[in-house]
């Protein structure tokens, strides 16, 4: 009879390879902030705080929608030009507003809307063509990458499109206003992580999106609709960038060919140090959320330091992505080494 | 026992007391086998038997726990991963290894590579490949690329690699499953070539005909055991099933339940057609059991994959409870009572890196929301039941299901089948690769259902499954249905007839039986 083994020696093991998958990038969050709060003080001051937790809404925002795509085995790196094109739209119908009939609370009210509509719309393209286009979700956001960066680039003429100053004075607030000691990016920061924590664990969606992730067949199989819930993580990511822009564009009021750059990247960077695979299959938006706040609180330590030039802050960066990664695969092979063992 | 006729010819390859455990689960006990240069010696068995333990021990790929290895002579302990084919001993899978996209030549030499100088001297190659396809006698264009070869040509491609490599023991592991009888007969005429040169093969097959044909000497092994090892001269058909199954069968299968003949039809299906099977007609009534056989790739699963809405018919009608059923994906053919399990468990049935219960619950996941959300607890109670009703044993729900002997994942797929409780279930292959103790246990499960109500169509490779749960058994061949059986017709020798195309029609007048 084919009773499967109790052997005690893999049961501790397996609780530290657990730990270490799961509690892994929040150990080096906290070794982060020790490093940089002994290099320099200034690092826990209430003011930096706020800084580094507004910056990393925009990418963290970002890439909780990636943790989904990447979740279900696609991805997409049109990201960064698809949040510099929706805010390059977002100012040039506000503007066409502001001309028709004045700034007003409304103005603002149709930028986001459009906003929200460009995204859900510019996700469903990448969506439908990765699905029912069957072409590789690589290629799909790769092309759109292109059109969206190219888009952004001819419609501010290789300059930068300026907000209005009426709208600007209006919209602000979004960006620099805070609730309860907190400025606004960060609550919806909270809000979108905790509305995905919820997604993912918590509903069929965030299932199945593991499901097709893990193993495709086994989900069609499973009566699950391959395509829509595909479909639907990228809308969701559109729909991420579409929130990140909405609390971006105020910022500055301005957005240029040089708006997102390398966000893509940085987004994934923020899945994969979470803890997400990168092949699919299993996905932490608490890791993402973490990952988010590892790669905003590198560059801030380096802008607080004298230490290492500010340059260097990709260069840090790519070193523990790398490091992050190796850590997870690591504990990966001692697991099969002790199942080797067995 | 008697002895081959060259029995004096020192053997090439020798396994002594080889015993094999995987963790705690034995799965070889001192078995003694050895091939001797220019001999065919055939291994059979059922299947979960030890074959393809024995071969992988054979051929390096797995380190035996006790017992040694002599080959040419002198003990050896064989490098794994396929370095033993340096040595000369060769393995041609069942699952043919060969990269799609190569071409013929740059097949047969993958990895040793003829060069000249730093680059690849692809004129020798061919020519040197398109030899010794020659010494073949088959015409296959060294500058072929593999996915452009029939499955017997590939086989060829292979047979030539080993040949390349100066293979002294080829194994074949089931050649023959996937071919025609007059691409069998072929790949006969090749082994008997091989034979003469001096070169011994290690043949398994499930086909005893063949293994009469072909082979000097047979080993049988059961559950794991040495049975015997006798000259072929010695043997009948019935005698080698008798050793390979060992075992009276009604033992092994829970008595036939009749359903009533007034019982109602829950599935019908008329003239149905899509790429690869075409006008395939049945009746499938409650309670009922009926058994699909046929060879590898004669349509049976393709069938039920259409049914079940996995891929598109081109024509026919089906109808499930007098509705017709044309199911354009899986949740259609679920929500109407109709629910298929895949024969790849591994690759198309479960999550092996998820745990139980997400595996358990996914065919059925609507069934455990509460306002929306997943309920945890409503998805543990349905692992509690399922694990009692299919016996289902881990050491806790949280392993990777990857991880479970294959038994235990069949269970667990079964279960997750049965979640959606359905009127009808197709079990595609429900005991393959399992133990026998297992397989009872699933057959047991098969007949409880049928005897709840359920409508089963069960699709089996072995033939005494088949036989052992079927009511009725549709016989297929090539796409169509050569035959339908029942009752006292239910023999191995009779669906051999239909399977082979031996004998053909009959199914018209017993469409509705």
């Amino acid at each position: 009879m084919s009773v499967s083994v109790p052997d005690t020696a893999s049961k501790p093991h397996k609780g530290f390879r657990l730990d270490l998958k799961t509690a892994g990038p929040l150990l080096a969050l906290i070794l982060l902030i020790i490093l940089g709060y002994s290099l320099n003080p200034l690092f826990l001051g209430e003011g930096n705080v706020t800084n580094l937790l507004t910056r990393s809404a925009f990418i963290g925002i970002i890439a909780v929608g990636a943790t989904f795509v990447i979740t279900a085995g696609g991805i997409d790196l049109s990201v960064g030009s698809m949040a510099a094109f929706i805010a390059g739209m977002m100012i040039i119908i506000m503007n066409a507003a502001v001309d028709s009939m004045g700034a007003s609370i409304w103005t603002v009210l149709l930028g986001i809307g459009c906003s929200l509509i460009l995204g859900i719309g510019a996700g469903f393209i990448n969506g439908f063509l990765t699905t029912k286009g069957k072409i590789e979700a690589f290629i799909v956001t790769l092309g759109t990458m292109g059109i969206y960066r190219s888009l952004i680039t001819y419609f501010a003429d290789g300059g930068t499109l300026s907000l209005n100053r009426g709208a600007r004075e209006i919209y602000r607030p979004v960006y620099y206003d805070s609730f309860i000691g907190l400025p606004y990016p960060v609550w919806v920061f909270i809000i979108v992580a905790l509305l995905g924590w919820v997604l993912m664990n918590r509903t069929a969606f965030g299932r199945y999106c593991m499901a097709i992730g893990s193993n495709e067949q086994v989900a069609r199989y499973s009566a699950i609709k391959v395509d829509r819930v595909r479909t639907l993580t990228y809308i969701l990511q559109g729909l991420c960038v579409s929130l990140a822009t909405i609390i971006y564009v105020p910022r500055l009021g301005s957005a240029s060919s040089a708006t997102g750059v390398l966000w893509e990247l940085e987004a994934i960077a923020a899945v994969i140090i979470g803890g997400t695979m990168l092949k699919g299959g299993y996905g932490r938006i608490g890791g993402t959320v973490i990952g988010a706040l590892i790669l905003t609180a590198i560059g801030n330590i380096l802008n607080l330091t004298d230490i290492i030039s500010n340059y260097l802050n990709g260069a840090v960066q790519g070193v523990i992505i790398v490091a992050a990664v190796y850590l997870q695969r690591g504990s990966f092979r001692t697991g099969r080494r002790a199942k080797k063992a067995e | 026992m008697a002895e081959a006729p060259d029995a004096n010819v020192p053997s090439i390859l020798s396994a002594s007391r080889i015993s094999k455990s995987f963790g705690e689960i034995p799965v070889l006990f001192s078995i003694d086998f050895d091939v001797r240069p220019g001999e065919v010696h055939a291994i059979i068995g059922e299947n979960g038997a030890g074959k393809s333990t024995l071969i992988k021990i054979l051929s390096g790929i797995e380190q035996p726990t006790s017992g040694s290895i002599t080959y040419g002579g002198e003990k050896v302990v064989l490098p794994p991963n396929g370095e033993a084919a340096a040595m000369g001993i060769v393995v041609i899978h069942q699952e043919l290894l060969l990269a799609e996209h190569l071409s013929v030549a740059d097949s047969i030499f993958l990895g040793r590579e003829l060069k000249s100088g730093p680059f690849l001297d692809l004129k020798a190659m061919r020519d040197q490949a398109k030899a010794i396809l020659d010494t073949l006698h088959v015409s296959i264009d060294p500058d072929a690329r593999i996915n452009t070869l029939s499955v017997a040509d590939k086989q060829m491609v292979e047979i030539a690699k080993a040949i390349s490599r100066d293979a002294r023991v080829i194994i074949m592991d089931e050649p023959t499953a996937v071919l025609s009888v007059a691409e069998s007969r072929t790949l006969f005429e090749q082994v008997r070539r091989l034979t003469a040169k001096g070169v011994a093969v290690i043949f398994i097959s499930h086909k005893l005909d063949e293994i009469m044909e072909l082979a000097d000497r047979v080993t049988v092994l059961r559950d794991g055991q040495l049975i015997a090892t006798v000259g072929t001269e010695n043997l009948t058909p019935d005698s080698i099933a008798q050793m390979m199954v060992g075992r009276e069968l009604s033992n092994l299968y829970p008595p036939k339940r009749e359903p009533d003949v007034d019982t109602e039809v829950v599935l019908s299906v008329r003239g149905l057609s899509a790429p690869g099977i075409s006008d395939i007609s049945f009746d499938l009534r409650r309670g009922e059991i009926l058994g699909f056989a046929g060879l590898i790739g004669s349509g049976r699963t393709a069938v039920a994959e259409v049914i079940a809405g996995l891929s598109a018919k081109t024509g026919g009608e089906v109808t499930v409870n007098g509705e017709p059923a044309d199911y354009s994906d899986v949740s259609k053919s679920v929500a109407a009572g109709l629910a298929y399990m895949t024969k790849d468990r591994k690759g198309r049935g479960l999550l092996l890196n998820a745990g139980l219960q997400p595996n358990l619950t996914l065919l059925t996941l609507k069934k455990h929301l509460k306002m929306g959300f997943l309920d945890g607890r409503s998805e543990a109670q349905a692992l509690d039941r399922a694990v009692r009703r299919f016996d289902i044993r881990a050491r806790d729900p949280s392993v990777q299901v990857g991880k479970l002997s294959g038994g235990n994942q069949q269970k667990l797929m079964l279960g997750k089948t049965m979640e959606s409780d359905p009127e009808i279930v197709i079990m595609d292959e429900p005991t393959r690769g399992i133990d026998v103790g297992t397989k009872q246990q699933i057959y047991h499960i098969i007949a409880a259902l049928a005897a709840e109500g359920k409508a089963i169509i069960v699709i089996s490779s072995e033939m005494q499954e088949v036989i052992g749960l079927s009511h009725r058994v549709v016989v297929m061949r090539q796409g169509r249905m050569a035959g339908v059986l029942e009752g006292a017709e239910i023999t191995e020798a009779e669906i051999m007839r239909y399977a082979a195309g031996i004998k053909q029609g009959g199914e018209n007048e017993r469409l509705s039986a």
